[in-house]
């Protein structure tokens, strides 16, 4: 049998995957995010009397040791399984990836373990955010002048 | 390539499971079940070690043989260097043949071990095989505690050990003859996606195996591949048919049986070298011993996936490897 007859004899048997109620998951579970992010910036701005600018730092470490502290007590994962991009994609995921590497291996050493793996999933989200910021910044002068 | 044997048997086995196997259908048939993944250990690769080892032991307690007695030990598992099996070797102190063959590692082995017996080179050997879930998880997925979603053809690795003690010396089930495979690619890529990879060298390694004996496949009462998942077997069945015109009517898949597909979190089924030995060990051999089932062709197969290698965009090769075992019927 050659590789297209197979590919075809595969695809026949490969179950499809829901695409339409995943979706519709990840943008309730998302949009949810964003409100409990929105307030938590009003909640720190109006409680603690501090800038909107800070209150949204205060959330964004909220949200983040969250992310870590439930990926550490162990049902993060299910969670993110469930919703998939809806805690992904937000900051909670990001923190999710670095601490499970983390967990993962951290009976390897503080150095050669943690240090050298903490990264091992979000290095790619830095590193690509660091260059569409740069990008999109660019254009943005070139546009609109800064 | 298939060999012909006279006279090896396989005389006692031993399954040690972690906590998931235990929770599947068999779990009465195991000689021990661990209901953590650490199984007192501190690693999970250290685990698998420990499982290893005390499969080893607990085969030998079944035969009432000591380790200085044992001429040879085969072993081999999924992590890299597999060292699982040489760790699990610096405590036995056998000597070892350490192989890797993915998920068709226990069925090579007891090939090897056939035809050093059949062959008069040793008098005795072990053949073992494990694989941890969180350990290849590790090295061949995501972290174990990322929750990044699979998809629904994903297989989940089965944690275990199994041994198998075999000899020239008369028992209930004996190895007949057995089929060395080929390296098959039919361009799969998807390494979510194993069993489609290795149905093609499963079908390929079945009908050598019937070619070259000469049978049909009615010969046998049931054939048993090792962990292609649900929708793997679906497409073995078709490719059987569609290629070589084979209708595979008494058939089933390990990764299919050993857990409870309905109600524990496994996906496709299980998957990983322990999956085959720890079925067959248990529930097949107890099924062979009642005399319900009379010749069984084992057919283990194995992605020989490598992350670096998916990562260039290459496809997943992948190789099967089928063992004959017969009731014997001179001890009835």
């Amino acid at each position: 049998m050659d590789k297209n007859k197979y590919k075809m004899l595969v695809n026949k048997y490969t179950p499809k995957e829901n695409r339409l109620y995943n979706g519709l998951i990840a943008f309730i579970v998302g949009g949810l995010m964003g409100v409990l992010g929105q307030f938590l910036v009003s909640f720190y701005a109006y409680y603690f009397s501090v800038p909107t600018k800070d209150a949204s730092v205060f959330m964004i470490i909220t949200l983040v040791f969250l992310g870590c502290f439930l990926t550490c007590l162990g049902f993060f994962d299910k969670m993110v399984s469930f919703a998939r991009c809806g805690l992904i994609i937000p900051i909670t995921g990001f923190a999710h990836s670095m601490m499970s590497a983390a967990l993962e291996y951290k009976k390897e050493g503080l150095v050669t373990g943690i240090g050298a793996n903490m990264f091992k999933l979000a290095g790619t989200v830095i590193i690509f955010g660091v260059v569409s910021a740069y990008l999109f910044g660019l254009l943005r002068v070139m546009v609109i002048g800064g | 390539m298939t060999f012909k044997y006279n006279n090896v048997y396989i005389n006692g086995t031993s399954t040690i499971t972690g906590p998931y196997e235990a929770k599947g259908p068999f779990n009465k048939y195991y000689d021990k079940s661990y209901d953590n993944f650490y199984c007192g250990t501190k690693t999970w690769e250290q685990a698998e070690s420990k499982l290893l080892v005390e499969s080893v032991d607990t085969v030998l307690a079944k035969v009432m043989k000591v380790k200085k007695e044992v001429d040879l030990h085969i072993s081999g598992d999924l992590l890299n260097q597999i060292v699982s099996t040489n760790y699990a070797s610096a405590t036995l102190g056998i000597p070892l043949i350490g192989i890797y063959s993915a998920c068709s590692t226990s069925v090579l082995g007891l090939i090897l071990g056939s035809n050093m017996l059949d062959s008069d080179q040793i008098q005795n050997c072990v053949v073992s095989v494990s694989s941890h879930n969180n350990g290849s998880e590790k090295q061949f997925r995501q972290p174990v505690e990322y929750g990044g979603p699979k998809r629904k053809t994903a297989t989940f690795t089965v944690t275990g050990a199994a041994s198998a003690y075999l000899s020239r010396k008369e028992s209930p089930i004996k190895i007949e003859s057995a089929t060395i495979g080929r390296v098959i690619d039919l361009g799969v890529t998807d390494p979510y996606h194993m069993g489609a990879a290795m149905a093609p060298s499963a079908a390929t390694t079945i009908y050598e195996h019937l070619k070259e004996t000469n049978r049909d496949i009615s010969y046998y009462d049931l054939v048993l591949t090792g962990d292609l998942g649900v929708y793997g077997k679906k497409i073995l069945t078709e490719y059987m048919r569609l290629e070589y015109h084979v209708e595979l009517n008494h058939y089933d898949d390990t990764a299919c049986m050993i857990y409870d597909l309905e109600n524990q979190p496994v996906f496709a089924g299980g998957s990983g070298p322990a999956c085959l030995p720890l079925v067959v060990y248990s529930y097949i051999f107890e099924k062979m011993k009642r005399k319900e089932l009379k010749r069984v062709l084992l057919v283990a197969t194995g992605a020989l996936l490598s992350p670096t290698m998916t990562n260039q965009k290459l496809s997943i090769p992948s190789v099967s490897h089928a063992i004959s075992l017969e009731v014997n019927h001179d001890l009835s």
